[in-house]
């Protein structure tokens, strides 16, 4: 027995409440791809495209994904550190008031409150509000593992740590800006200059964000669930370092024609490629470790989870510095290429590894089994096929988009106007729709079979009459 | 010994700091530092309060999630849009709003392109204008006023210079006349070059009356130039193009002056054969070959019964 108690109730809320905002999230998503080709769907002034996209990717990207970040990282800290986190009490009030923010983010992203900067929309009260929210997170997480009880600290630690510095750096710099009202401010930086700022913070986002905390998920819970070791502690060494060098070079190559002066380019581009190596040594070491044991793919229903995250990952890490190609840019950028590109990554790697990390939680929190391996089944080959449909399309429809745009007939002229073009992707975007309707049925089946499996512990926990 | 730092937390997280801040530093800290990331273009000036409270509805409707505001150096972008974008001509936009995504057309360039009724009419219902815009409609800009107070304290966090005057102007403004506003400013620090024109063309018309340019014609006007002249080229937000008047004299002009109006568009001054334009037509020789836009012409002519 231990003599210890782990705070899981504050695991269990933010898992709870990552999946709510999940919900949220991507129904707003389906809404807004039908509004692609529907455009009556849009209600203005609260439900247009331009206000809903940016509820659908903070709901995404700071409700589904830091509220699972915060659940799952707290998690895995009192595992590896052997302790109880340092303040439960601050983690619980670091759940009501993560609740409280991304509520309040919601609404004033639907009443138009928007700094213009991607994936840092929310205004400045809001930002004040984030940052409150990662100190605390790095309160516990710091103070944690400095009282641990475990010597080395594993790799998963590595990356929580780097994410707590990397994006509170990231945060704070990019929404510096000069308020006007309550609810309106600009931005400290002008022009090019806030360009590169933005994308400095945007590409670093996904890369502290979507990447590395993800990375510590999977390095933790892969060998978890298969009972294999990671197959290579010294990969893992070099894997980390290059990444968190490599990744805050290469914010540029989202200016890629720009303005912006070329060397900044030039540089992000070169650093770009660099960075497949370090994304695909931890690709590498995901493979190899399951391949101790591929029979695990089969008799272990979370393996698959895993490898095909991993594989995402593999396949987002050489997409993305192949779009970064001043070559490939100038055909895609700007197209619905560079969505499919996205969507590959969070719907592919984060939601995959996010929802099997939450499979191995859960039951073990409750002291039981998993509800149903057949509907995690069933969820895992929605989620996969939706998925595709989305990526693919909007490769094909991107490419298009950028070829007309580029055609010229025999003298020399324009070959489509514009709204040639748009008309064209229509069968595309109804398309993409489609993929978003499989997607989501597969994260109800998800949600039931947790909803089912909480069921089930809790009427285990309850005391015989 | 190397493997320490793994059973060090603090030492960890400093190193970890430290080679996360390098890229970092060099990427972001250190141009900002230059010159060359503060350019600023002589001819551009800071917003007016009408088009500061424009700039910041764009930017509250979410416009730039499809809408990019920068032409890359390519030819065809050139081409379909304009001078490709300058650094020196966002030094006023807290922040830059460049964009992402063109889900919609470019519009560095869209200052000056149409006139004001033109996008009254499209803000109001894209539809009307192409029937397969996806574009939200934003009626409801014109029947919300502007709030001077606030537009004020926006100027002063900008540090843009106005007068009380300026903010008493906007009473009884719109945020559909700020957000037009704005359409008309951007990008018009930088000086349009006219599309090349057609080095030869022919004095007269060589598709006159064949039926078959006048099918390709009536297609082309249909989906070009029916916006702003109705269908039956009677006239709406441009002029009529079958009544006795061109450029606003009476009297017809010939065929090639027909040729390079659709070419090249008007400007305002612009003076054709001693007469001169108001301006506000959009330039379409980059998107149509002379075949087009012969064909073009002969079904205009058709349209007037010559």
């Amino acid at each position: 027995m231990s003599d210890y108690q782990y705070d899981n109730q504050t695991v269990k809320g933010f898992i709870v409440s990552s999946i709510f905002w999940g919900v949220v999230g991507i129904l707003i998503g389906l809404w807004i791809s039908i509004q692609m080709w529907k455009p009556e769907l849009n209600i203005a002034p609260f439900f247009t495209f331009g206000r809903l996209r940016a509820v659908h990717t903070n709901g995404l990207a700071f409700g589904l994904g830091v509220g699972a970040i915060f659940g799952i990282t707290y998690y895995i800290l009192m595992r590896l550190c052997k302790r109880p986190l340092i303040f439960p009490k601050l983690a619980r009030f670091h759940l009501y008031l993560f609740n409280a923010a991304i509520a309040l983010a919601a609404l004033s992203l639907f009443a138009g409150m928007n700094q213009s900067l991607e994936y840092a929309e929310l205004e400045w009260p809001l930002d004040i509000g984030v940052v409150i929210l990662w100190v605390i997170f790095a309160i516990n997480v710091f103070g944690t593992i400095i009282k641990r009880k475990e010597e080395q600290m594993y790799i998963s630690l590595w990356f929580i740590i780097a994410t707590v510095i990397a994006v509170a750096v990231l945060y704070i710099v990019n929404n510096l800006s000069i308020p006007a009202t309550l609810t309106k401010s600009y931005h400290l930086f002008a022009g090019v200059n806030s360009a590169n700022v933005e994308w400095w913070y945007g590409h670093n986002a996904v890369g502290f964000v979507f990447t590395t905390p993800i990375l510590a998920m999977f390095y933790y819970f892969l060998p978890k669930s298969t009972g294999l070791p990671i197959f290579s502690h010294r990969l893992s060494i070099i894997a980390f370092w290059s990444l968190v060098f490599a990744y805050l070079w290469t914010g540029a190559h989202h200016l890629v024609y720009t303005p912006l002066p070329d060397w900044i380019q030039t540089l992000a581009i070169a650093f770009t490629i660099f960075l497949i190596a370090p994304s695909w040594g931890s690709v590498v070491n995901g493979y190899y470790t399951v391949g101790q044991d591929w029979d695990k793919m089969r008799t272990n229903y979370l393996t698959k989870f895993f490898i095909l995250g991993i594989t995402f990952y593999g396949l987002q890490t050489v997409q993305g510095p192949t779009q970064g190609l001043r070559v490939v840019s100038q055909l895609i950028h700007y197209t619905d290429w560079v969505p499919g590109h996205v969507h590959m990554g969070t719907m592919g790697w984060v939601t995959m590894t996010v929802a099997a990390s939450i499979y191995y939680i859960i039951p073990k929190i409750y002291n039981t089994e998993i509800y149903s391996e057949k509907v995690a089944n069933t969820h895992f080959w929605l989620v996969l096929i939706g998925q595709l449909i989305f990526s693919i399309t909007m490769w094909i429809t991107g490419i298009q988009q950028g070829a007309l745009q580029k055609a010229v007939n025999p003298d020399g002229s324009l070959a489509y106007s514009m709204i040639e073009i748009i008309a064209k992707n229509y069968p595309y975007w109804q398309m993409r729709t489609l993929g978003g309707v499989i997607f989501t049925i597969g994260m109800l089946f998800f949600i039931y079979n947790i909803y089912m499996t909480v069921r089930k512990g809790k009427a285990l926990a309850a005391p015989r009459a | 010994m190397a493997g320490e730092i793994y059973r060090k937390p603090i030492m960890f997280a400093i190193v970890a700091a430290v080679v996360i801040l390098i890229g970092t530093a060099v990427t972001m800290f250190f141009p900002m530092l230059t010159p060359e990331m503060h350019p600023k273009l002589e001819g551009l000036k800071p917003y007016t309060a009408l088009q500061l409270a424009g700039k910041d509805i764009y930017q509250r409707e979410g416009c730039h999630y499809c809408h990019t505001q920068t032409v890359r150096p390519l030819k065809t972008e050139v081409m379909r849009y304009g001078e490709y974008s300058k650094a020196g001509e966002f030094a006023y936009d807290r922040p830059f709003l460049w964009g992402s995504k063109r889900t919609g057309p470019d519009l560095a360039r869209i200052g000056g392109k149409y006139p004001d009724a033109w996008h009254y009419r499209h803000f109001e219902n894209p539809r009307a204008f192409f029937a397969q815009s996806n574009m939200p409609s934003y009626a409801f800009m014109k029947n919300s006023m502007l709030d001077g107070e606030e537009i004020a304290a926006h100027m002063r966090a900008n540090n843009f210079p106005y007068t009380p005057e300026d903010i008493n102007a906007l009473n009884g403004k719109t945020e559909m006349d700020a957000l037009v506003a704005y359409m008309q400013v951007i990008g018009t620090s930088v000086k349009k070059e006219m599309p090349v024109k057609v080095a030869e063309v022919e004095v007269k018309n060589p598709l006159a009356g064949k039926p078959e340019a006048i099918a390709e014609g009536k297609k082309l006007f249909a989906g070009n130039c029916a916006i702003c002249h109705s269908a039956d080229g009677k006239g709406g937000i441009g002029p009529s193009l079958v009544d006795d008047e061109f450029l606003y004299v009476k009297g017809d002009l010939a065929d090639d002056d027909y040729f390079e109006i659709i070419n090249n568009g008007t400007k305002e001054g612009m003076v054709e054969e001693g007469r001169t334009a108001k301006g506000g037509m959009p330039p379409f020789g980059a998107q149509m070959d002379k075949n087009k836009i012969w064909s073009l012409v002969a079904y205009i002519r058709s349209i007037q019964g010559k």
